[in-house]
Formats: structure tokens, C-alpha cells, sequence
């Protein structure tokens, strides 16, 4: 505990984290105004990394702007293509195959876990260990080779197509993925006896970077931030799409409002992936993965849509206002990270620098999907 | 006259070769133990394992310019590299390898070692101050504050010690030890019941000290970018880096003759320097291994641990022996 703090505005200083700095992951910027090791007013800096996705979303065509989604979260690129395609789905009526769905949602809780598990270790690296890095980087190795096989890429993919998928998985990638499940829960159980335990990772996280229901309801912070906070909402079980509300999982979520119950949240958000990719690779039906009958073009009627799923950093949003053209007329994202960052500046006032930046740390920041 | 002369530069050279080839392959070392822990190679590219890895490492750093950025205090700048590495080969002189080998037997080992040591503080103040990073500033603070309150509950210890064996001679400090294990400063004794816990206490004192991992914080890389050197570079950088590790010798050294019967064999047979390498080594082992298993500790959380715990127990293990030495 960083325990009461007397701030002496009289001799302040200000500290540039960023756009360059370890802490940050990318190309962030937080002006600090710092009384010694102590923060006293921050101010996040954004906008080194704005590419206009939104403005693309007006002047390409829908197929067009798909690979767009995958690049503004690089680390769970799938669930943001599937929030596109489901939303242009609505929005044109498109039926899709009840295999493409289970297939879809199969490979989003992959991209989660994959995800989690960068996270995971990026974090632990934040916090000065740096082993666990590399432990969940041959974890999440697994599920990219998994992913290239039947997505053709790495890291970015492209792989759902309006109606269905570009590409039917095999029996090389469901046996995969069922050997991947017992492996990664082993691991799992490595990382609580390796770094959860650890005395010195918790006496760093517990109580602190308080972030509390109502900071979350004010900023909008979704995802694991706001249930770390307590508050049970997952756009899977609260909004549901897909096939989610086939599978049998829970949504963990955590009253203590500090970092380590943001963190605990997605250690146990890996397993219920886990258990959803379980399901689904049991329930997987037969069939084909596109329509039969799908519009060449696709013109949704005119009207306002909005879809919103739950990814690895919590509830992304599109909405599409169409005026029946081949092109949005209007094309917005709704990214949890820009909600989830903005209430950094209020969260860290008054913390130490080294606590502030491992709250940071438990945001799981990905900048480009800030900027967008 | 001219033979002690001779035999003080035979003793300079050997110290400064030692030190610095210990500085250089123990980088390897850590390397190579990293990669072991976290299940990927390590440097193997250069030579057979990797061993080429240092030499070609430092005529990289020794060919690369050195820049001063704009603003710093020139001198500071200038001096501290050199302040970081200078006194922990000095330190070498008054280490006993084994009963012959040692550079120099001085009365006051024990304080020399401890005065020299402290020298590396000041190196790391004036590398941040003299830099003119903010970075640098707050992470030099960090580490001075954190060598004051960690040398206390050493030194407090050290004493104890220097209190049972009468003497701050570092060989016969080891000579009091000889005879197996069961005569070692860490077996609890008589005299001294809480031996075990001054050494762990001086372990993690040591750590604490030698800027090592959980207790890097003066160049915590994910908060204050590379801490007091985060403006060096070349040479100076490659002076700090082996200054460190210099200090981890020098630290495994102290914890192999203060506990653990310097070249003293733990059955009390063939005592000789390879006992003494092979206990500084597993120490070093040690705290690589500790490097790469634990996360960072907090500033708060760091000066706690050393003024609410270890010197409280160290005080009162010192307290305790002073009796018992009385009583017995």
C-alpha cells in the first residue's frame, strides 16, 4: 500500500512516458505531472498511430474493409472481424451455416486465449519477471500454428467472409486443438504455482490501482477491467450472438477492484475458453460453411445497425448506417481499449509511478486499437 | 623493495584480470542460464556455445562512440562508469582464494570490502544526476536509498560475525571455519543460534546491493527505461554492466567466506581454491536463478523489508550473540 500521500504542488515536475517507453507497448504517450515518485496529474496522449479506419469503413465496400478490422487489435485480431461480419450480416440478412458459426467461435476463443497469454506475459514483464513471457509465448505458439493452418496467417487474419468462412477447417486442426486444451491446461496450472502465488507479483497488485463499478460505468470500460470491478457483464451471456448460448460457461468476475482481480479475471476467462473451444469441437455439425444463395454485392437496405462482441479487451461495437450504397454511409467503432485507457488519468492520481504503470499493465493496452 | 613492488603489480594485474574476466563470461553465463529457464538457446552463434559472445560484445560496445547528451555534467558523466567498476576490482585484492592465494591479507578485509562497496552508490548518484534524465534522477534516488537501508542490516551482521571470531581478517575469518562443515558460520552454533537467518539476511542484503534482480529498481527497464544508464552508452555502458557483475563476485565471494567456510571443504578434507570457485559460482548461480524466476519488487515494499524486518532481526541476532558470547 502506497498508504496516505502529501502532495507538494510547489515541486512538480513533468515526466514524458512514452510515445517510446517499455511501459506504454506501443506508441502511447502520458504526460505526467510527478511530485518525486508520485503522479499527480496524468494526461494520455493520443494519436501517434491514427490511420482513419473509421473514414476507410465510408469509402471502401464492405468485403473491402474487412482486413482493416484485424489490424486494429493485432493481438485478437479474430474477434474484431467477426464483429464486422456479424454486423454486416445483420444488416444485409445474410443466413449463415451453423458450422461457420461454431468454426467462428472455435477459433475466436483461440485468438482469446492466444491473446490472454501475450498479455499475460507482457504483464509479468511489466512487473520486472521476465520468464513467463517466454513460457506463454510457446503456449500461444501452439495456437497460431493452429490459426495458420486454416487462416492462412499469423497474426492479422482474414479468414470470416459474410455468410460463412473463406476456409473449412480439417481433422489435422480439430485434433490439434484438442491436443492444444489438456497442454494449455497444464500450463495453466503452471503459471498459478509459477507467478499467482509468487509473494512479491501479489504484494504489487493487491489493492492496488483501485478501479472501482462506478469509474467503470463512467468511462465505459468493459471487458475484463469492469469485471475485475464486479460487474457481471459479458456481451457473450448479456447480448448473445453467434452460438454462444449453446455452450455452457461461466463469466468470472471479481469484487476487489485491484489489478490482481483484473488479472485473475483473465487467467480464468482462459480456462472458460477453454471449455467453450471444448464444446464446440464436440458439437461441431457437419455442413457446408457458406450460404448457398448469397448476394454478389453486398448493399445492405438503408438503416442503422449495430453490433457489438465480446473480444479478449472487452465489448467492441460497430455500427453501420447504411443509405443502401455498396459503401457505409456511416462506419463506427466502438474499441474497448480507447474506454477502458481513458480512465487511466483518473485512476493513477496519486499512485507511485511503478504502481501506476502496472495498473497500466493490467488494462491490456494495445495502442493501434486505441487510435484506430 | 622492488620485489614488493613486483609482487603488488602481479597481484594488481591477476585482480583486474579476474575481475574482468569474470564480468565478461559471467554475461554469458546469465545469458545461457536465462535461455536454460526459459527453454530457448541463448547465444550459441558465436564460437563453440556461444563463447566468443563477450569478446565480440565488447568490441562492439568499445568501438561505438560515446555520446554525452546535451546538458549533462560533463565530469559526473565522465567519472561514473569508471566509479562503478574501479572499486570492485580494488575489492579483489584483500579476497582469500585459499590459504596462499590471496593478493593482499589486510586486518581491515572485511571494512575494505564494505568501504569500497559503497563506492558504487555514489557511482550510480552521479550517473543519474550527471546525465540530466529524469529517468535517470529518479531511479539514481531509488538506488541510494536503497544501498543506505540494505548496507545497515549487513553490517549488522558482519558485525556479529567479526564479534565470534574476533578479527575483521578475511583468511582468518575462514581459518576460524575449517574442519568440514559442521564449524561453518551458517550451521547455528552455540554462541549464535540464529545463523541460518543472518545468512539469508545477507543474501538478500547482497542482492539488494549488487542492483540485482527483484531488487533492480535502479534501472527497472519497464518503469524508468534503463534506470541511471539509460544515457550511457559504448564503453560507458559496457563499464556499468561489468561493474555489476564485478559486484556479484565480490558479493558471492564475502557470503563463501563469512558463512560458508571460504576454501574450506565441507567434509574437512582437501581444502583448496576450487572449493572456494565452486561455492562463489553456485552463489552466482543462485542469483541468476533468482533473476529469472521473480518479478520486481516496489520502492515502498523494498525499504519496508529492509527497515521492518531485516534489521530488526539482525539487531536482535547481534543483541543475542553478544550475550551468548558473554555466557559461553
Amino acid at each position: 500500500m502506497s498508504g496516505p500521500i502529501q502532495i507538494r504542488s510547489d515541486e512538480t515536475f513533468t515526466l514524458n512516458v512514452g510515445p517510446q517507453h517499455p511501459a506504454t507497448h506501443g506508441v502511447l504517450r502520458v504526460k505526467m505531472q510527478m511530485d518525486g515518485e508520485y503522479i499527480v496529474k496524468a494526461e494520455t496522449v493520443l494519436g501517434y498511430i491514427h490511420r482513419m479506419h473509421e473514414l476507410m469503413g465510408e469509402n471502401r465496400t464492405y468485403p473491402q474493409v474487412l482486413p482493416n478490422l484485424s489490424r486494429l487489435d493485432y493481438l485478437g485480431a479474430l474477434g474484431y472481424t467477426h464483429g464486422h461480419v456479424l454486423a454486416v450480416e445483420r444488416a444485409a440478412g445474410i443466413e449463415v451455416p451453423e458450422r461457420a458459426e461454431y468454426i467462428r467461435a472455435i477459433t475466436v476463443e483461440l485468438n482469446r486465449v492466444a491473446s490472454h497469454l501475450f498479455w499475460f506475459g507482457a504483464f509479468v514483464m511489466d512487473l520486472g519477471g521476465f520468464t513467463p513471457l517466454m513460457y506463454a509465448i510457446q503456449d500461444r505458439e501452439h495456437i497460431l500454428d493452429m490459426l495458420e493452418a486454416v487462416t492462412g496467417s499469423r497474426l492479422t487474419y482474414c479468414y470470416y467472409r459474410f455468410g460463412g468462412l473463406y476456409n473449412d477447417v480439417d481433422d489435422d486442426f480439430i485434433a490439434a486443438a484438442r491436443a492444444f486444451l489438456p497442454r494449455m491446461r497444464k500450463s495453466l496450472k503452471k503459471y498459478d504455482a509459477l507467478v499467482t502465488g509468487n509473494i512479491i507479483f501479489r504484494k504489487r497488485l493487491e489493492d492496488i490501482g483501485p478501479i472501482s463499478a462506478e469509474m467503470c460505468r463512467k468511462y465505459g470500460a468493459t471487458g475484463p477491467v469492469a469485471r475485475g470491478a464486479g460487474i457481471d457483464f459479458d456481451v457473450r451471456k448479456n447480448e448473445p450472438y453467434s452460438v454462444y448460448p449453446e455452450f455452457d460457461f461461466d463469466v468470472p468476475v471479481y469484487h476487489e477492484c485491484d489489478s490482481l482481480a483484473r488479472y485473475k479475471v483473465r487467467m480464468d476467462e482462459m480456462e472458460q475458453s477453454l471449455r467453450i473451444i471444448e464444446q464446440g469441437l464436440d458439437k461441431l455439425p457437419d455442413g457446408p460453411i457458406m450460404p448457398k444463395k448469397k448476394p454478389k454485392l453486398i448493399k445492405p437496405p438503408k438503416g442503422d445497425y449495430y453490433q457489438a462482441v465480446e473480444t479478449a479487451r472487452g465489448s467492441f461495437g460497430i455500427r453501420i448506417v447504411s443509405d443502401g450504397t455498396k459503401n457505409a454511409y456511416r462506419f463506427k467503432l466502438r474499441s474497448p481499449t480507447y474506454s477502458n485507457m481513458s480512465l487511466f488519468d483518473e485512476a493513477c492520481e496519486g499512485m507511485m509511478i511503478m504502481d501506476a504503470l502496472a495498473m497500466m499493465g493490467s488494462l491490456d493496452l494495445v495502442i493501434p486499437e486505441i487510435d484506430r | 623493495m622492488s620485489l614488493t613492488i613486483l609482487n603488488a603489480v602481479v597481484a594488481v594485474v591477476i585482480a583486474i584480470a579476474f575481475a574482468a574476466l569474470n564480468a565478461a563470461y559471467l554475461v554469458w553465463a546469465e545469458r545461457r542460464g536465462a535461455g536454460r529457464i526459459q527453454r530457448r538457446p541463448g547465444p550459441n552463434v558465436n564460437g563453440p556455445l556461444g563463447l566468443l559472445q563477450p569478446p565480440a560484445d565488447g568490441i562492439k560496445l568499445m568501438t561505438k562512440q560515446l555520446m554525452i547528451p546535451g546538458g549533462a555534467d560533463k565530469a559526473l558523466f565522465m567519472v561514473a562508469p569508471v566509479l562503478a567498476m574501479a572499486p570492485a576490482i580494488t575489492s579483489f585484492v584483500t579476497v582469500p582464494f585459499s590459504d596462499t592465494i590471496v593478493a593482499h591479507s589486510m586486518n581491515i578485509g572485511v571494512l575494505m570490502i564494505f568501504a569500497f562497496a559503497s563506492l558504487g552508490a555514489l557511482a550510480i548518484l552521479f550517473a543519474g544526476w550527471g546525465s540530466r534524465n529524469k529517468y535517470g534522477v529518479m531511479a539514481s534516488v531509488r538506488a541510494v536509498s536503497q544501498n543506505i537501508s540494505y548496507e545497515i542490516p549487513m553490517l549488522i551482521t558482519v558485525i556479529t560475525i567479526v564479534m565470534m571470531t574476533g578479527t575483521m581478517n578475511l583468511k582468518e575469518i575462514v581459518a576460524a571455519q575449517s574442519g568440514g562443515i559442521w564449524n561453518w558460520h551458517i550451521v547455528p552454533s552455540l554462541s549464535s543460534p540464529l545463523m541460518p537467518i543472518s545468512f539469508l539476511i545477507f543474501f538478500i542484503c547482497s542482492l539488494a546491493e549488487t542492483n540485482r534482480a527483484p531488487f533492480d529498481l535502479g534501472e527497472a527497464e519497464s518503469e524508468l527505461v534503463a534506470g541511471f544508464h539509460t544515457e550511457y552508452g559504448s564503453m560507458g555502458f559496457g563499464l556499468f554492466f561489468m561493474g555489476e557483475y564485478a559486484n556479484i563476485v565480490i558479493g558471492a565471494s564475502l557470503i563463501t567466506i563469512l558463512f560458508l567456510g571460504g576454501w574450506d571443504c565441507p567434509l574437512g578434507l582437501f581444502p583448496g581454491v576450487w572449493w572456494f570457485l565452486l561455492k562463489i559460482y553456485l552463489l552466482i548461480f543462485s542469483f541468476i536463478w533468482i533473476r529469472w524466476t521473480f518479478p520486481r519488487t516496489t520502492i515502498y515494499g523494498l525499504l519496508n523489508l529492509s527497515w521492518k524486518i531485516l534489521i530488526p532481526i539482525s539487531l536482535f541476532n547481534l543483541l543475542l550473540t553478544a550475550g551468548l558470547l558473554k555466557v559461553f
